[in-house]
């Protein structure tokens, strides 16, 4: 399968990644032969086959419904932002 | 392993391993030494032994632990700019278990960036060295972990393994490493890579001490809702009777029910039978994977190995696995595409790495739209919606700097097979061919108690060999990931060494809840001395007592440290 410089695009697009011109090239050519590579799977018939999406052998688990005290409180957590005022996480303007 | 007491010192324990740290610095095992908590917490552990307080059953013991687990000793960088300078306010459960038992953490170990690799080659803080020979590879991703264990710097580190992470660096440094049953240890507080394959584990010299960790580690967890009741009971006698998971309604509620192809029953009702030599097994040979493609000294391990089984009175089964060809295919989809969900997160928004200035960032992002919209006119659009607006501007500089490229083509392939068009084609065949490779192993846990392959076709590699080749990189793993798609407890031990002295490892795969199973087989029968001196698996177990290898490292680097290297 031949992978276009617009599917790439496409691609960095749903990852949020702005490519440079010379990553668009290098990553077009890698994922050209990975996706080429996984693509051998077309080989292995899976009719009629279920898909496993999990292996933990999923039980529902009931709890009560009541707060449970987290490690870390809310400083903390701020204080791993890259930017902080007045106890909020501070982005660049939107509007 | 080296347990602090009232003759050898946790301070004496801890400043050997950090001292060995440091002079093995040349081989970039640490992003992080942990020399003054390490020595403080030391202190208060010989202080309660001088006391004649309790202490743990690590008391003293020092570790080093993967840089993806979190804690509050250290950044947690998952050896990646992204997570740079996070420092988190967290500690992973495993964490919790192993220092309430007394291990000390002298460092935190190099990885793949994001655990994204097979050699440690992609860590954002460059590659970590061979524990053998410092021209190849460490293996990966948990490279760092394995090279400071085969240095006999620490007594165990912990990895993780999503598809051959610990098994393939414990192949490639000649030590033991562990990926237990899918659920058996909590991930909470370790950097989430593929959800549905990612295991905690750990890598130690001896199965014995693997037993050890797995008695402290493997415990439901609240704040990780995909571990397993608790299963593991020890099959070796000699531990503090006090570490045996007591209740025999843990045994009950693990039993498990029928709804899914992946149950096996065999698991945790049979009788133990503590400390008696592991009865004669049935032992499966995969006929696929003893074909050309794997090294010659390899194959020859596998065969040795086996004719030692024999003599031992096991039996050898030949298996007929012909899905598993396509393991290798099948976790380069479904990883990715939990990796791209996973990773999304990292928008340097509420944590980690934030790229610059926002206006630095739109003058940076203008440009690159005027730059890619003189060459093409079809990547204008994407680059000029990055422009228009600071927010999403910022989210694609902060990742686009962030990752590293093997985690640039992961999250993409991620997104190509998810993607509309695509999603039946690629992600959903391959849950279906996961479907197959579980029924596969199940059938063949029908015909025999263990599966004996190599970890991956040949012993470490050159640094630089296949750096540049993504698919000769997934190929290391062809062997290593069927066993995390199906949910699998695998043992890597050592099985001999190449004529230039490069380990060789082979991996011993169980049913679901075997794990502590493997570990006794493997204690009888690769680790003790009890097989004739002529088996090879046996003898690179002694090896591993007394180091040969790393005498020779030491000698090599002595020079180095001279120099003024600490």
């Amino acid at each position: 399968m031949k992978i276009t410089r617009e599917e790439i695009l496409h691609l960095a697009e749903l990852s949020s990644f702005s490519l440079s011109e010379e990553e668009i090239s290098s990553l077009g050519a890698d994922l050209e032969k990975i996706i080429n590579y996984i693509s051998e799977l077309d080989q292995l018939n899976t009719d009629d086959v279920a898909p496993t999406y999990q292996v933990f052998e999923m039980e529902n688990v009931w709890r009560a419904d009541e707060i449970i005290p987290q490690e870390a409180d809310r400083e903390q957590l701020l204080a791993t932002a890259p930017s902080e005022q007045d106890y909020q996480i501070k982005v660049p303007k939107v509007l | 392993m080296k347990i602090a007491n009232k003759t050898v010192t946790a301070t004496r324990l801890v400043k050997d391993a950090i001292a060995k740290a440091k002079h093995f610095s040349d081989h970039n095992i640490f992003t992080f030494v942990n020399e003054v908590e390490a020595l403080k917490r030391a202190a208060e552990i010989d202080a309660k032994i001088s006391a004649g307080q309790p202490v743990g059953r690590l008391a003293g013991v020092p570790y080093a632990l993967k840089d993806n687990f979190q804690s509050k000793s250290g950044n947690t960088t998952a050896s990646s700019k992204m997570l740079e300078s996070l420092h988190s306010p967290i500690t992973a459960t495993a964490v919790k278990l192993l220092e309430d038992e007394g291990a000390i953490m002298i460092g935190r170990t190099n990885l793949d960036s994001f655990a994204h690799g097979s050699s440690t080659e992609n860590s954002y803080f460059g590659a970590t060295k061979n524990a053998v020979d410092s021209a190849r590879v460490a293996g990966g991703s948990s490279g760092g972990s394995a090279v400071a264990t085969a240095l006999d710097i620490v007594e165990f580190a912990t990895g993780t393994d999503t598809g051959g992470s610990i098994r393939q660096p414990a192949s490639f440094n000649g030590v033991y490493g562990f990926k237990p049953t899918y659920g058996a240890i909590s991930r909470y507080g370790v950097v989430a890579m593929a959800s549905s394959t990612d295991c905690v584990g750990f890598f130690t010299k001896t199965p014995e001490d693997m037993d050890l960790l797995m008695q402290i580690t493997a415990r439901q967890d609240y704040y990780d809702p995909t571990t397993l009741p608790d299963f593991y009971q020890s099959r070796f006698s000699s531990h503090d009777p006090t570490s045996s998971i007591d209740s025999a309604s843990s045994i009950e509620k693990s039993i498990p029910s029928t709804s899914s192809p992946i149950h096996n029953a065999e698991a945790s009702s049979s009788a133990l039978d503590f400390d008696a030599p592991s009865a004669p097994a049935r032992i499966g040979i995969i006929k696929d994977f003893d074909n050309d493609s794997v090294a010659p000294e390899l194959r020859r391990a596998l065969s040795d190995t086996i004719s030692a089984l024999e003599a031992k009175g096991h039996q050898i089964v030949s298996l007929d696995m012909p899905s598993l060809k396509h393991a290798l295919a099948v976790y380069y989809i479904i990883v990715p595409a939990e990796v791209a969900s996973n990773l999304s997160r990292h928008d340097g928004i509420r944590y980690g790495y934030r790229a610059d200035q926002v206006s630095t960032l739109m003058s940076k992002s203008a440009q690159d739209s005027t730059l890619t919209s003189a060459s093409d006119s079809s990547a204008s659009a994407t680059q000029d919606s990055a422009s228009s607006n600071p927010l999403s501007a910022l989210y694609k500089n902060s990742r686009n700097l962030g990752f590293m490229p093997e985690n640039k083509r992961r999250i993409m392939i991620g997104n190509f097979v998810l993607s509309s068009g695509f999603y039946d084609a690629y992600y959903r065949k391959a849950q279906k061919a996961r479907t197959i490779i579980i029924r596969e192993y199940a059938k063949a846990f029908e015909q025999c108690d263990y599966i004996l392959t190599p970890v991956s076709p040949s012993p470490a590699f050159k640094l630089g060999e296949k750096i540049d080749d993504p698919i000769a990189m997934y190929l290391e793993d062809i062997m290593s990931t069927s066993v995390n798609l199906a949910g699998l407890p695998s043992l890597a031990f050592p099985a001999g060494q190449t004529a230039d002295h490069l380990p060789l490892g082979l991996q011993l795969v169980g049913a679901r809840r075997s794990d502590a199973k493997i570990l006794k087989f493997a204690h009888d029968n690769f680790y003790a001395s009890n097989l004739s001196s002529t088996n090879r698996a046996d003898q690179t177990s002694q090896d591993n007592q007394d180091y040969p290898a790393n005498q020779n490292n030491n000698q090599d680097h002595r020079t180095s440290q001279e120099d003024g290297r600490e």
